[in-house]
């Protein structure tokens, strides 16, 4: 897709988004005895066996990786969640709320932590129908694509990432010819600077 | 719009109690990421980075002679890797569009009170480097209308050589309207 070309400036990689996912929180069940961790990213723990805990998806990725700990599937995980997902999706124009890591998050857990999903199988193929539709919906909804309507909805990281360079173009190019018509007039877009309140 | 202001000062009281600064560093590089033309320089967010990363790593030392067990240093040199990371890819995208659209940040005044001192003298240094090699290389050979390296040729007005930010409002609003999508469905968690 053109959110393929250059303005690598502008683009997070795959790995960076994945970075991103994996400061989202998950639940896990420890089977260590361990101490609280003080992190420069906040404090977890401490840790006792049996005892649910929340930990950044990074933290419980490196105990599932050593055998210390199980981790809880996330309740949007659940085969009747993704069904029913999958049929609104599929039904509506609209994307149906999901995590905004939900690819990275579901890919990183099916990667290190498969004996703890139920239905793996299941589970795996719910998903990539849901990311299938929706990033149909993301190439419909671009043929439409015009400089007043652009509210998107509950879109995930990825998705917003594959058409982010391509929008952004084709947003200043709707502008370049915009003006065209009137007299090009710079100053006016330089002084209607939003700020970066995010 | 007033009322979101509002709203908004009201979550940045809330989230300064809860956030960390790697929750805001990664904001910030976020930000400096999607964003066309470069922002302000966090000073002090980095200043405290610095100084956690480097508490960390006196940490890791003590762990190391204190024989903690090799389970928890491994977790801690991992946070601390995150964090690294974080910082260096913040820097370097500045860096990047610093190097981009080098004469022009130099020029506004705007753009360049917003770069750390240390920035500043990179730019400054970048330019020189880019100036004298272009000099020796090219321009020196060339008549003497059309030795500048900011203009095409003497007659013209204005500085015409060099990329500028691709700024205008509809690139904005469209990725601070991603940003505000992702902002959205982070309250809504």
């Amino acid at each position: 897709m053109a959110g393929q070309s250059d303005s690598t400036m502008s683009l997070f990689s795959s790995e960076e988004i994945e970075f991103m996912a994996e400061d989202e929180m998950t639940e896990i069940v420890p089977n260590l005895r361990m101490d609280s961790l003080n992190f420069i990213c906040g404090d977890y723990g401490p840790f006792l066996p049996q005892l649910a805990a929340q930990v950044p998806l990074w933290l419980a990725l490196a105990l599932k990786k050593r055998g210390k700990c199980t981790i809880r599937l996330p309740q949007w995980m659940s085969v009747e969640n993704l069904t029913r997902v999958l049929e609104a999706e599929r039904d509506s124009h609209a994307f149906q709320p999901l995590p905004f890591h939900y690819i990275e998050i579901s890919r990183l857990l099916f990667d290190h932590a498969r004996e703890d999903i139920p239905d793996m199988y299941m589970v795996r193929s719910l998903i990539e129908d849901i990311r299938d539709v929706r990033f149909h919906k993301v190439e419909t909804n671009l043929e439409k694509f015009t400089a007043s309507t652009v509210t998107w909805k509950n879109m995930s990281a990825m998705e917003v990432n594959v058409i982010r360079a391509f929008a952004g173009r084709a947003l200043q190019a709707f502008y370049k010819h915009d003006n065209e018509q009137q007299t090009p007039d710079t100053d006016r877009a330089q002084d209607k600077q939003p700020q970066s309140t995010y | 719009m007033a009322t979101e202001e509002s709203a908004s000062v009201m979550d940045d009281y809330e989230m300064l109690i809860s956030t960390t600064d790697v929750e805001l560093l990664k904001r910030a590089w976020r930000n400096e990421k999607a964003a066309p033309e470069i922002l302000q320089f966090e000073s002090s967010l980095v200043q405290r980075i610095k100084e956690q990363i480097e508490l960390a790593e006196q940490n890791e030392e003590i762990f190391e002679a204190n024989n903690i067990e090799p389970l928890t240093v491994s977790l801690y040199q991992m946070d601390l890797d995150r964090t690294q990371f974080l910082l260096r890819s913040y820097l370097r995208v500045r860096l990047q569009k610093i190097e981009k659209y080098l004469f022009y940040v130099l020029k506004t005044d705007e753009y360049l009170n917003r770069l750390s001192k240390q920035e500043q003298m990179f730019a400054r240094r970048c330019t020189d480097d880019l100036g004298s090699h272009l000099d020796e290389t090219v321009l020196a050979k060339l008549p003497d209308n059309y030795r500048s390296i900011l203009k095409q040729s003497i007659t013209s007005e204005e500085d015409d050589m060099g990329t500028r930010s691709s700024l205008n409002l509809f690139y904005f609003s469209f990725f601070f309207m991603c940003l505000n999508i992702i902002a959205i469905y982070y309250v809504c968690l």
